[in-house]
């Protein structure tokens, strides 16, 4: 139902007419509607301010900031010489700066302070700094500034000096930069080559070992002796050699790629004239921001968030990429799915299709409401008192005795959150199906029925598929909803750093007992465990940013197809 | 939802039509009943899954509130021959037993059977001991006085081994101060008491002319690793109560010199072994027949002979002098005579005997009585718990020891404990304080529920302060007075707002709003104020504005017309509110707060958890109250704008009146949210369990705690279950709210439907 809108315009009017002054303006009410729009348009900045400050925040982060070079002169203190990126800047009051001890003119009210990016943190312990903008002076913008990104330490910022072979120089200046480039490329394939073995092929023999020490295990239990059962041990044995070899063989392949990785350094000046040797193979990459145009900047851009969502985290989280999150995510939510769908879809037709109006039916009603007004938290602990100590220690003590007294399932893992996740997601597929259920006219289903299928046939092939956008809708709104809860999977299986992939090349290939790692955690993880949060703040907003973007996705593309949904059922009716 | 469903008739039809019991159609009908069934089990199993969180949270809690059990073992006359026993212990298994006799002997035996299991005969020279005192009881270390004054320190210890993995316990003894006796008084005394801290051995006894002889020995280690001990100091001093009891303090602070009698405690501060000095004399208000250290070694727990126990510690008084508080008193049954006191070695728990053979469990810090029962048909003359509490070795005066096997989980719960103001150990006053675990084992743990709680309705009280406005007004603005196609846009985004995760906003609380708020506290402020008074201000302004530009605006965009004015305002506010900083506030806000109004102020603090969580909540009320509104019937607002009110007449005395219980089950959906809400309060708050209402302070809130805690928390423990308690009461909290709320919400749809 909709007001004409001749009629609204006639409202305000008949307000409006009779007089002006204040008085008349307060009785009218009018001032209290005002406030009430206002109170929607404050909401509605707030969502849009949150989605803006979200990416205005993240996304810099990937953007190749230019170096600027020059000189801090605090009063009363020597000068220094800084190289750095401009993060942010802000405005301080005196009293405060004063408060902080440092030697500001009492008279100026306010001072502009910036935070500055000086990288460099394994020479100056520090790297972020805070400084305030009337004392950097002398600022520039040199060409040959360059910013090398570190395996360790975070980032270096200085000028090339020259390459080295060995020991032996082979470019100085500008022909060191052009050589480092393509070696840098040469050391990444081997690194490359490096993870390949490391965590793909010793990974493999480890696994397998480890599989052998069980397999001996559960034929200690099952009372076989090596003396009884020589045969079945001398397998074993046998396997276990082989891998130990091929352990070794890979370990000298390794030792070979390692030591070739190790050839090439690269000598820097920072901006202090500090010389320092970094051996490209504790290199990623390196750059040089002010001597980038704007297309260069833009493909560097885009390179970064492509690293950002493939590579695997390093130095505590707080650098590097954050794949294996995306996929733990993923991986959750796809087990979820399989779980929660059915479960939901068949609650929802009980609900529209089966149960008569009665106090069960209300009973059903107000669980599917509590399920989802109960906090997260709590489903949190039912899933690690319930499926992970009660259930799983059980299933442990039938299935996998022979890891006793470690557990395999009687711990937090992938199965337990996404089956805690499915139960706290299924009012979310419950509500969804039953809105589209109840759209379906009820002629289809009579027409149906009065051809002589049963009702069971008809819910079969009838209903359900024409319901099938909403259990999509429902579908889509619990895999946002599951995407972005953090407080139950605390409990059940995240943790901030996990070995391996819940799902890799070892049979039997998906590993549901394993803990993982979730978008969700390594936000509040990095932001607020990291040792150093001011290096990791600019990572946490852009994992923020992707996070958003997915759920924010996920729910326009269910209001979509809810919205088409309706359009369909009414043309239907008509 | 109108509960529109397949119609009777074609209920009815839905059988007759289809082929009959023809053959062929079997299969069909098997079908329809297979999927009728697995439906009705789906439909079902929502209300199991519920069921089952509910009742897992409950068999977690229970054993919470289970008192202890006691089940007794053989009843036997104490093996190892005739003489008095001077001391008796159990060892940690509750499997071995020992005895210490006058004659010297120790004899060990089994607690199941009372058989004998060997016998030690310590190296006194053939004197006999005359008094005996554990030196540590968690360390089975004992010290005897002899005839001659001197003093042997023995220890009672138990290996463990495991042939044939059946396990074997060898009782053993051995001298930590070697085997020949610490000299130390001219004759035997009474009394005897001694404690050891870092390498300081400290006793005390008295003598039969009522002093009190202090002694002092000093660990000295020699460059090749020979330890020998050595004289500090010593004294002897007349002490201002007669000396039959003395009890010195671990770290060897005080002494406590007790009058047995007279029922007096004159308490001491110690220095060394000088001669100590007195603090004053406290009246315990009747005969003292024993005393005793708590776990911990803080508090005295004092056996009167009018059938209470008391319990004292050091306290301070407001000038800070130490005084001897008497913390708490516990009354026996039946308020005979209490004969012996047990303390537990971990916790702050202790058994009672009594004169007539009763004996009860208490728990200090809860002050709750656990559990008592008749035991002995006489008096108990000694009460032992071994190290893990689990046995409970009760000796009557005719030398028959009856063994208990005690079940004691969870003794530190009871009403007062959870939810009263609790005097714990090392504090001035009563005070409610969480503080679950500690690095130290001697920790006295602080479970306290109502710092949680407050912090918990703390968080969602400013969260719905700021969140109700926003979300109703703006409710009814969207579903009264909004534009239709405005409404398609505004509704959604704002829903979309409920679907942004709670970790994202905890993120941007934490890590954003509380430093923005800090340097920009009084923009914040300024904000608040002036933003509600700038925009009837505003609608006044417009509506001077001429005709012509008033027209051309459509009706019901007012929404969109003020964004720039709200965008400007807030602009302006932030603008002017550094040097309004600078010169009303002398630069620094919260200085002058915290100077001028002494309040403090952190940085994570209740007011940007109210502005994060509250944005959480909006969009669950505005969702649920702008639906509630909406759907009230438009031939009733028609009807009142046609009778001559104003749109805003007609809104308060015919649309809100009608919609309120929509508004009002929106309002306690977004409160069960704000309740339960994790992550926001983790992120945005300091996460200290304090008990205040200050805007400017922190919080813990049940969830957050929960969120902290359980990864660490021992399964099975008190900490466990009071964790899985606070689950329990969020679930039913939420459960009342949420069903309120659907309840009001199903009424309200019966209504509108009928009008």
């Amino acid at each position: 139902m909709e007001k004409p809108a001749e009629l609204q315009a006639a409202n305000y009017d008949l307000v409006a007419r009779d007089t002006k002054s204040v008085g008349a303006y307060v009785k009218s009410g009018a001032p209290y509607v005002w406030v009430t729009a206002a109170a929607i348009s404050v909401a509605f900045i707030i969502t849009v301010a949150l989605l803006l400050l979200t990416a205005a925040r993240g996304l810099p982060h990937f953007w190749p900031a230019d170096l600027v070079q020059a000189t801090y002169k605090e009063p009363g203190k020597e000068q220094q010489h800084l190289l750095a990126e401009i993060r942010s800047s802000e405005e301080v009051t005196t009293a405060r700066l004063l408060n902080a001890g440092l030697p500001v003119d009492e008279k100026q009210p306010l001072y502009d302070r910036l935070l500055l990016k000086i990288a460099n943190r394994d020479l100056g312990g520090v790297d972020f700094r805070y400084v305030l903008s009337d004392w950097l002076v002398e600022r520039s913008q040199p060409k040959d500034a360059t910013v090398l990104e570190r395996m360790e330490w975070g980032n270096f910022h200085g000028f090339v000096v020259a390459l080295k072979e060995g020991d032996k120089v082979v470019a100085s200046g500008e022909e060191a930069w052009k050589g480092y480039q393509e070696r840098q490329d040469r050391v990444n394939d081997l690194r490359g080559k490096v993870r390949d073995i490391e965590k793909g092929k010793i990974g493999a023999v480890n696994y397998d070992l480890e599989r052998l020490r069980l397999q001996q295990r559960r034929l200690e239990l099952d009372g076989k002796t090596p003396e009884r059962n020589a045969a079945d041990f001398a397998a074993i044995e046998a396997k276990r050699k082989s891998e130990n070899e091929k352990y070794e063989v890979l370990r000298t392949e390794l030792d070979q790629l390692n030591a070739e990785m190790g050839r090439d350094a690269l000598v820097m000046k920072t901006v202090d004239g500090q010389e320092v040797t970094l051996p490209l193979s504790k290199l990623i990459q390196g750059y040089r921001p002010n001597d980038m145009g704007l297309f260069p900047k833009i493909g560097f851009f885009l390179g970064a968030i492509w690293h950002f969502v493939s590579e695997e985290p390093r130095e505590a989280n707080t650098e590097g990429g954050i794949f294996p999150a995306i996929f733990g995510t993923v991986m959750m939510v796809m087990i979820m799915s399989v779980i929660v769908t059915p479960f939901g879809i068949l609650a929802a037709l009980y609900l529209r299709e089966y149960a008569k109006q009665g106090p069960l039916t209300q009973a059903i009603r107000i669980a599917v409401n509590n399920l989802a007004g109960v906090p997260s938290i709590v489903f949190g602990m039912f899933g690690l008192g319930f499926f992970v100590y009660f259930v799983g220690a059980n299933i442990d003590k039938a299935l996998y005795q022979e890891g006793l007294p470690s557990p395999t399932f009687g711990t937090p893992g992938i199965l337990w959150a996404s089956l805690t996740l499915a139960l706290l997601t299924l009012p979310v597929v419950i509500v969804a199906t039953e809105e589209g259920l109840a759209r379906i006219p009820r002629s289809i289903r009579e027409a149906s029925l009065a051809l002589g299928a049963t009702k069971a046939e008809t819910l079969w092939k009838v209903v359900l598929p024409m319901a099938s956008p909403a259990m999509m809708t429902g579908l889509i709104l619990a895999i946002a909803r599951a995407a972005g809860e953090v407080a139950p999977l605390m409990l059940v299986g995240v943790v901030k750093l996990a070995p391996s992939l819940p799902l890799d090349g070892n049979v039997p290939f998906v590993h549901f007992e394993r803990k993982f790692m979730h978008l969700g955690f390594h936000i509040y993880d990095v932001g607020f465990q990291s040792p150093n949060v001011e290096a990791a703040r600019p990572l946490v907003y852009a994992t923020a940013f992707l996070l958003v973007l997915v759920i924010l996705l996920l729910n326009l593309s269910a209001i979509r197809i809810r919205n088409k949904l309706r359009e369909r059922y009414k043309a239907l009716e008509h | 939802m109108s509960e529109t469903r397949v119609s009777p008739v074609a209920a009815t039809l839905e059988h007759s039509i289809v082929g009959g019991k023809a053959a062929g159609m079997q299969g069909r009908y098997l079908k329809d009943n297979l999927a009728k069934w697995v439906v009705w089990i789906g439909g079902l199993g929502v209300i199991v899954a519920l069921m089952l969180i509910f009742i897992y949270l409950l068999s977690e809690v229970a054993p919470l509130f289970r008192g202890a059990e006691l089940k007794q073992r053989q009843e036997f006359a104490l093996p190892g021959g005739q003489g008095k026993t001077l001391y008796f212990a159990a060892e940690e298994q509750g499997e071995v037993g020992m005895r210490l006799m006058d004659s010297g002997a120790v004899a060990f035996f089994d607690l199941y059977d009372g058989k004998e299991r060997g016998q030690v005969q310590l190296p006194v020279g053939g004197q006999g001991i005359v008094s005996a005192r554990e030196l540590s009881a968690e360390a089975g270390s004992i010290g005897a006085q002899l005839a001659d004054g001197s003093v042997l320190v023995f220890r009672h210890k138990y290996l463990v081994s495991y042939p044939n993995d059946k396990r074997v316990i060898t009782p053993d003894v051995e001298y930590p101060f070697g085997e020949t006796p610490l000299a130390f008084m001219s004759e035997g005394g009474h009394s005897l008491a001694l404690r050891e801290e870092r390498g300081t051995l400290l006793m005390a006894a008295a003598d039969a002319a009522g002093s009190v002889h202090l002694r002092a020995y000093e660990k000295q280690e020699s460059l090749m690793g020979d330890v020998s001990f050595d004289v500090g100091s010593e004294s002897v001093f007349a002490p201002a109560v007669a000396p039959d009891l003395l009890l010195i303090e671990p770290l060897l602070s005080w002494m406590y010199v007790i009058d047995r009698e007279a029922g007096k405690i004159a308490f001491y501060k110690l220095d060394g072994a000088n001669a100590p000095k007195l603090v004053h004399i406290y009246e315990a208000g009747a005969a003292i027949e024993d005393a005793r250290y708590l776990a911990g070694g803080i508090s005295i727990v004092v056996a009167q002979a009018n059938g209470v126990v008391s319990q004292w510690f050091p306290a301070r008084d407001k000038d800070g002098n130490t005084y001897l508080a008497r913390v708490r008193e516990f009354d026996l049954p039946g308020s005979k005579p209490v004969t012996a006191i047990g303390p537990e070695m971990r916790r702050r728990g202790f058994a009672v005997g009594d004169s007539e053979g009763h004996v009860a469990l208490f728990y200090a810090t809860a002050e709750r009585m656990i559990e008592e029962r008749k035991v002995l048909d006489g008096p108990v003359q000694f009460l032992s718990f071994n190290p893990r509490a689990q046995y409970l070795a009760v000796l009557g005066a005719d030398g028959k020891l009856a063994g208990f096997d005690v079940h004691n989980e969870h003794p530190e719960v009871s009403l007062k404990a959870l939810w009263g103001k609790i005097w714990y150990e090392s504090y001035d006053e009563p005070k409610w304080l969480w503080q679950s675990s500690s690095a130290s084992s001697d920790f006295e743990p602080k479970f306290s529920m109502t710092p949680l709680s407050i912090g918990t309705v703390k968080g969602a009280f400013y969260a719905m302060i700021f969140a109700i406005p926003l979300a109703v007004l703006g409710a009814i603005f969207t579903a009264n007075f909004m534009s239709p196609e405005m409404r398609q846009v505004v509704k959604p985004s704002v829903e979309v707002l409920a679907a942004l995760p709670s970790v994202i906003l905890g993120f941007l609380a934490g890590l954003w709003l509380a430093p923005f708020v800090e340097t920009n506290l009084p923009g914040v402020f300024l904000t608040l104020l002036l933003l509600p008074l700038s925009i009837p201000l505003f609608g006044y302004v417009w509506t001077r504005m001429p005709r012509s530009i008033r027209l051309r605006t459509p009706a019901g965009w007012e929404a969109a017309m003020l964004i720039p004015v709200i965008a400007f305002v807030v602009w302006f506010c932030f603008a002017i509110a550094k040097p309004l900083e600078a010169v009303a506030f002398g630069g620094n806000m919260q200085g002058w707060m915290d100077h001028t109004l002494g309040i403090g102020y952190d940085q994570r603090n209740a007011l940007v958890v109210g502005i994060a969580m509250g944005i959480a909540v909006i969009p669950v009320i505005f969702s649920i109250a702008e639906d509630a509104i909406f759907s009230v019937p438009k031939q009733l607002s028609l009807g009142s704008l046609a009778l001559g009110a104003t749109p805003w007449q007609t809104l308060v005395g015919v649309v809100l009146p009608t919609a309120s219980p929509g508004i009002f089950s929106a309002i306690m959906i977004g409160l069960g949210r704000a309740v339960g809400e994790t992550m926001i309060v983790l992120m945005a708050t300091g996460n200290t369990p304090v008990t205040d209402f200050s805007l400017f302070q922190g919080m813990r809130t049940f969830a957050a705690n929960i969120a902290v805690e359980m990864p660490e928390s021992e399964v099975g423990s008190t900490h466990f279950r009071l964790l899985f308690f606070a689950g329990l009461v969020l679930f039913l909290f939420t459960f009342v709210l949420n069903t309120l709320a659907e309840v009001v919400r199903q009424r309200l749809r019966k209504r509108y439907s009928n009008l």
